[in-house]
């Protein structure tokens, strides 16, 4: 029998289901590079995220994504407390890198406590310590024709590699380092160790942890399945996660 | 011919004034049910810059059936889509409508709101109005009463502007200032949800109203711009 409940939520239910199918149109998705445009324009480039007190970090900050990688190459990393382990900078690069944690520990450094905002929608406040992103670019000294940096993880999820990407916009930001250091201890397994990348105006699922490479690249074709990102590529997440 | 006996139609709303309600409409209508997906992602709210599981929380809901989000199957990247889609048709929507109705006077003329119209008296008589389902001046048949006036300016000043306000305080690209205005992203996060629930509780009145007043005459004129005016008010 059809009453008027079901007739009304049976409607609703119908115009929601034409809705599903209309969710990955190109339509919807332009509105990615609509807010980038936007951000930028009235932020300008080099905005900083903000930055705080101390006293204002999360008690817990919580881990999320992969807790432990667990493949036989990073659990020989991890137990050799990552002295042999190397991040490799190479792809559209004058001068490829292969850098100690000790290297990149003595290079000049930049501390910030800033905002974990997660697309799910929680936040986490941290410290986080490492060299910036564009010091190690400009001794690895990326060439002109570079226009992403691709940074490959120790982590897989199911039978895929994590992986992230970032322009070089967000590489040469002044809050955009790899953090070797978080709350004045070093970088915990959980959220990453033994370097993971800050990209502080973007969603946490750009802040890639256990980098083992990064990779200038001219274009993100060709790189797992092209669109710039483990979440991206597998769930359809927006590649710009400044929103 | 007898006056009485022909209905009056008068022209109540403007082109723009259509062209922007109906656009507003579906982005409304889109933007609660993907908001509720987003919200699915993690039922939980707090006070504050920081906020995850381990915090407190100050509400924390079940998760929202899929027949009230959109989509209708739990995806957070999908409900996104939507969301930062018809964000941007909500925000120059309104920047659009707000632009065209100083020019065309739609403000001063119909949504201004007079002295007289807030004394105690007035509201009284206009409250018993409502109740004998009365809603339009005899005088001014084409004039919006009081609480269309109020409702209208804050949905409009207020309500949308805060929708738009604490939902961009939630990028972590934008100005920090902005989520600071609200004591923190994550009351920022707090008020985008009241601020909804606010919005939802004026679409259910404005619904309820639209019906009560004879929804194929209101429907017809936020369609045509002409209105009938009701016989026994005429």
């Amino acid at each position: 029998m059809i009453t008027r409940r079901t007739l009304i939520v049976g409607t609703g239910a119908s115009l929601l289901t034409g809705c599903d199918s209309l969710t990955n149109s190109p339509t919807l998705l332009s509105a990615e590079d609509a807010h980038r445009f936007l951000q930028r324009s009235v932020t300008g480039r080099a905005g900083l995220a903000r930055q705080f007190r101390p006293e204002q970090r999360s008690p817990i900050f919580r881990v999320n994504g992969t807790h432990h990688p667990n493949t036989p190459e990073y659990n020989a990393h991890a137990n050799n407390r990552f002295v042999d382990w190397r991040l490799r900078v190479d792809g559209l690069v004058a001068r490829p890198l292969s850098l100690s944690l000790a290297q990149i520990q003595t290079m000049p450094q930049r501390a910030q406590i800033t905002r974990h905002d997660c697309v799910e929608g929680w936040s986490a406040i941290g410290k986080w310590q490492g060299p910036r992103l564009e010091t190690i670019l400009q001794l690895a000294g990326i060439r002109d024709t570079a226009r992403y940096l691709v940074f490959h993880c120790a982590d897989r999820l199911g039978s895929q590699p994590y992986y992230e990407s970032i322009d070089l916009i967000d590489a040469f930001h002044p809050q955009t380092i790899l953090a070797w250091s978080m709350n004045d201890a070093t970088l915990s397994v959980g959220h990453g160790a033994p370097v993971r990348l800050r990209v502080e105006r973007q969603l946490g699922y750009k802040h890639a942890k256990y980098v083992m490479r990064i990779e200038a690249v001219a274009s993100l074709a060709g790189i797992g399945a092209g669109k710039g990102g483990y979440w991206e590529d597998s769930n359809g997440y927006e590649w710009y996660a400044g929103i | 011919m007898d006056a009485s006996s022909t209905p009056r139609i008068v022209y109540r709303h403007r082109l723009f004034t259509r062209l922007w309600h109906w656009l507003n409409a579906l982005a409304v209508l889109i933007l609660i049910p993907s908001g509720l997906m987003i919200f699915n992602a993690h039922p939980r709210l707090y006070w504050g810059h920081f906020g995850a599981n381990f915090d407190h929380a100050w509400l924390e809901l079940p998760r929202f059936p899929g027949w009230v989000t959109i989509p209708s199957y739990y995806s957070l990247s999908g409900a996104r889509h939507w969301h930062l889609f018809f964000a941007l048709v909500l925000g120059f929507g309104l920047l659009a409508y707000m632009i065209a109705s100083l020019v065309n006077r739609h403000f001063q003329r119909d949504l201004r709101i007079r002295g007289r119209e807030l004394r105690p008296r007035a509201l009284w008589n206009d409250f018993k109005a409502h109740l004998a389902l009365r809603f339009h001046d005899p005088e001014a048949p084409a004039a919006y009463n009081i609480f269309q006036k109020l409702s209208y300016a804050f949905v409009i000043f207020v309500l949308i502007p805060l929708l738009i306000v604490s939902g961009l305080a939630l990028s972590p690209g934008m100005w920090p200032w902005l989520a600071d205005l609200f004591g923190g992203r994550q009351s920022a996060r707090s008020v985008h949800f009241i601020a909804m629930a606010g919005m939802t509780l004026f679409l259910v009145v404005h619904l309820a109203l639209v019906i009560l007043a004879g929804p194929f005459n209101e429907v017809r004129a936020m369609v045509t711009g002409w209105w009938r005016v009701p016989e026994d008010e005429a």
